[in-house]
């Protein structure tokens, strides 16, 4: 490969020029998706087959490249491979499809009908990557290029009008310009407490101190979010370019991407793209041969969920002990090694350049009055297409769930939508009532939940919501640093008391304690976590007290989840004695011979309440209750 | 952060006007005008913490129109027109709360059992730790430690399973016996035990220095006048006496010099004459 280097911005204009008019560009795209879900899916064979079966002299026969694309966000029906201009969009792909792929829909015309996503409401299979409901309701700004370059190709980057909105800063704009189209665009921080971005930047740049810092918190822990993920494996470049920016308007020189231990390929990716970027004279000295100068290291962090709150991340790029401070000052006036510093989310820096290039209107109208632009969600549980979604804000739940989400997995009673879980740990469920609230920082905090970082779990109604207070609950008791006395102490205490309730041990005081304790931990936690931990409890108690009530009263968990509270049941009206029960059962707890008429029986005291033969039964013959 | 405007400021605590200066934190201004705070991770020796959270103090401003947070004195730093509750429902709530959590995690410590009495607790309403010792993990000795000594000692593991440590469990090999650990803790949890020449603590026995005139034994390592000499720039002489050799030596000194005057000598002469 050529060396390009750029040493003006007129220099960098000309090459992408010449960039875009090449053969290169003009080409066909085989985009093979290898974010993470498809990899575990597959998808390197894929790949591999792909690149066996068409070497460079063949794309080039053909007129195509094939590309190892970040998540596509369909990870439900990985690995997908899509075949660009036309679109098609095929799904469930192996390597023993690669050869039929080439012959019938590359080297031929046709439409591999078996390889179709199918619509599950229409039941019709649809050809078009932008007509399959998925893709087609939503609004894509932060995950514009994911799916649709190679995130270890920086010209794939530059293509998609990559680093024209740092061309467009350094030549055209000055630092208070950008400061001031960030805080035109009213844009929120992504991270979970929607801090206005702008407001931020601007008290770190008037701030006394040596230097500024600039931060990208891709520290994504929430159990089920992954956003964060796809943006820094699947267009690393677009957070480089947001964070230079940022950069250039703060006056800073020095910034980090800390990327949670946990990411691998997005560390790898991150580090290939700033190879590339300083190659290329996009970061380090001298800017596109401007007086700015800046540069960005990558920090690792240890796998600490706290770590993903500022002043925790900020002493762990230092090499500390991620343990959080009091914020009485703020990191614009004490951040990292007590120097102003802006920290932003990876989404948030993503979203600079778009705001950049589009403009500050633009982007502010888009969105609700109180929270604008589109925001990343990571939709996971119940619903039949779980991935990524991105959407503008103020589109309802219910919009998400039954829209791109295309509905409920299950069928029947127990597959109804029951709570929708937002905000990550400390967010919390919001009721089937909840569904058309349009989904924005304000109205999810008013709600009792919260934005988060866009992780959002659906469950139906074989999920039992003390079980899920108490799940969420586990996860911040074994999060949590220690470092302050109601986060350790107090959400350890309010885990042994769900946990009481749901062993069928909960007594009448407990919801009363509960509160009392709440109330303590929310005011008293030194950081955020322990500040919103008893958020998943206090969330389930308002909307779902009566499935607490019957744990403590009645000794019964209506969801027929919690172990010590239910038992299991063979319907023998039902039951065609087929025996599958029989083998499923590693605790040799069912009684009966294997024929049709005789009778089974559970015995209570060996059931160790696995619900394997529940999952076995064809006939649906054993009931929990 | 704002580096102009005025050094000293008017601030109310419990209805009391009090002046304050620029840089400093609600907890001093108010010890200094002797309202009681309770704190258990607060010591002089070391930068505040907020770990503890008993220091929780209700803060608000004229301008913040009824808004009051719960804020820790120890850390929250003085700004004109703050006024301060230190002892509302709110604040007792926090403390009544963080002292009945102490009291579950440590049940057997005066200082804690004391404390959680003045604000009603006499029985935690929590479950009881099993197998309980008496840290309360506030952090006062791996910061005291790493402050004044070598950071022998840190917390180890996160949450509900931090404890106070050493190296993999084993006796700290930066240890240099100090007992800085111990003087500070607040519940009397580290122990250590001098036993003629040897101390031992987390672990690990030291060897204590003799006086070098009587011979009797000092209450310092050897490990611990290395280091003094080293990151003081300590004459290690210095550290080599008791109290009262010390006092002796001084003493003679001072003898000496009077007779000098008596006899009219300058000191040169008389130590070229000695």
């Amino acid at each position: 490969m050529e060396t390009v280097r750029y040493d003006s911005v007129d220099d960098f204009g000309s090459h992408v020029k010449r960039l875009k008019a090449s053969g290169l560009a003009r080409r066909r795209r085989v985009l093979v998706c290898c974010g993470t879900g498809c990899l575990a899916g597959g998808a390197r064979g894929v790949a591999e087959a792909f690149a066996a079966q068409l070497d460079r002299s063949r794309q080039a026969e053909l007129n195509l490249v094939v590309k190892r694309t970040g998540c596509h966000g369909f990870c439900e029906k990985g690995p997908l491979v899509v075949l660009m201009p036309r679109g098609t969009f095929y799904k469930g792909v192996k390597p023993e499809h690669v050869s039929q792929i080439i012959e019938r829909s590359i080297v031929g015309d046709d439409v591999i009908e078996e390889l179709l996503y199918v619509e599950p409401g229409s039941g019709k299979p649809v050809a078009g990557y932008g007509e399959i409901e998925f893709y087609a309701r939503q609004t894509r700004v932060a995950m514009r290029n994911i799916g649709h370059i190679d995130p270890a190709d920086i010209d794939d980057y530059l293509l998609r009008d990559g680093y024209a909105a740092l061309a467009k800063t350094l030549s055209t704009m000055t630092p208070e310009d950008v400061l001031s189209t960030i805080e035109k665009a009213r844009l929120r921080g992504r991270g979970g407490g929607g801090f206005d971005a702008g407001r931020k930047w601007r008290s770190c740049k008037r701030a006394a101190g040596e230097k500024r810092y600039v931060i990208a918190n891709g520290d994504e822990g929430d159990p089920g979010a992954f956003m964060d993920r796809s943006i820094m494996e699947g267009d690393p470049h677009g957070v480089l370019e947001g964070m230079v920016i940022g950069a250039y308007a703060l006056e800073s020189h020095e910034g980090y991407i800390y990327v949670r231990q946990e990411y691998p390929l997005a560390v790898e990716h991150l580090q290939r793209a700033i190879d590339d970027a300083r190659a290329r004279n996009l970061l380090g000295d001298n800017i596109l041969g401007s007086n700015f100068s800046f540069d960005i290291e990558i920090s690792r962090g240890g796998g600490a969920f706290v770590c993903g709150e500022s002043s925790a991340l900020m002493r762990s790029v230092e090499g500390k002990v991620g343990e959080p401070r009091a914020k009485y000052v703020h990191a614009t006036d004490k951040g990292l090694w007590d120097q102003p510093t802006v920290l932003n989310n990876v989404e948030t820096w993503v979203t600079v350049p778009r705001i950049i290039e589009q403009g500050a209107e633009w982007f502010a109208g888009l969105g609700t009055e109180g929270s604008k632009g589109t925001k990343a969600f990571s939709l996971v549980g119940k619903v039949k297409n779980t991935g990524l979604v991105e959407v503008e804000m103020g589109t309802t739940l219910r919009e998400i769930i039954f829209g791109p989400g295309g509905g409920m997995l299950e069928e029947g009673e127990r597959g109804r939508f029951k709570a929708v879980q937002t905000g990550g740990p400390s967010g919390g469920c919001l009721p089937a009532a909840q569904l058309d609230l349009p989904v924005d920082f304000d109205t999810l905090t008013r709600a009792g939940s919260m934005m988060g970082s866009g992780g959002m779990i659906v469950m139906d109604h074989s999920t039992c919501m003390v079980d899920v207070a108490r799940y969420f609950l586990s996860f911040l008791v074994d999060e949590s640093c220690g470092k302050c006395v109601p986060c350790r102490e107090g959400l350890f205490q309010m885990y042994q008391i769900v946990s009481r309730i749901c062993e069928g041990e909960g007594t009448a005081g407990d919801l009363d304690q509960i509160d009392d304790l709440s109330r303590a931990i929310l005011v008293g936690s030194l950081c955020a976590l322990g500040k919103s931990g008893p958020n998943p409890v206090l969330s389930t108690l308002q909307h779902f007290r009566d499935e607490y009530r019957a744990h403590i009263n009645e000794r019964r968990c209506p969801a027929g989840v919690c172990k010590a509270l239910i038992t299991y049941r063979v319907v023998n009206e039902a039951c065609d004695g087929c025996g599958a029960c029989l083998k499923a059962c590693a605790s040799s707890a069912i009684l009966g011979t294997p024929k049709k008429g005789d009778t089974f029986n559970i015995d209570e005291a060996k059931c160790d309440r696995c619900g394997a033969c529940v999952t076995v039964c064809k006939r649906g013959a054993i009931a929990v209750g | 952060m704002e580096q102009t405007g005025p050094s000293s400021f008017n601030i109310t605590i419990n209805g009391r006007r009090v002046e304050a200066a620029r840089g400093e934190v609600v907890l001093q201004v108010a010890r200094r005008a002797g309202i009681q705070i309770p704190t258990l991770c607060d010591h002089p020796a070391v930068e505040a913490f907020g770990s503890c959270r008993l220091c929780m103090v209700e803060v608000t401003k004229e301008e913040w129109k009824g808004w009051k947070g719960l804020m820790t004195a120890c850390l929250y730093p003085v700004a004109q027109g703050l006024i301060i509750e230190t002892d509302s429902e709110s604040v007792h709530h926090v403390r009544r709360n963080v002292l009945d959590l102490l009291l579950a995690r440590c049940p057997d410590s005066e200082l804690i059992r004391r404390l959680a009495a003045e604000y009603g607790v006499t029985r935690t309403s929590f479950v009881q730790r099993e197998n309980p010792d008496l840290c309360i993990l506030c952090g006062l000795c791996t910061r005291v430690c790493e402050t004044a000594a070598t950071s022998a000692i840190t917390t180890t593991r996160r949450g509900h399973d931090r404890e106070v440590g050493t190296p993999w469990g084993g006796p700290p090999p930066d240890c240099i016996g100090c007992l800085g650990c111990a003087h500070v803790c607040p519940t009397g949890h580290i122990t250590f035990e001098d036993k003629g020449l040897t101390r031992t603590i987390w672990g690990r026995e030291f060897e204590l220095q003799r006086c070098s005139d009587c011979g009797k034994p000092l209450p310092l390592t050897r490990d611990q006048v290395d280091f003094l000499a080293r990151r003081q720039q300590l004459d290690p002489s210095y550290l080599s006496r008791c109290a009262d050799c010390q006092r002796r030596s001084v003493a003679q000194t001072m003898g000496r010099i009077a007779r000098w005057h008596q006899l009219g000598l300058v000191q040169e002469e008389a130590e070229v004459a000695q």
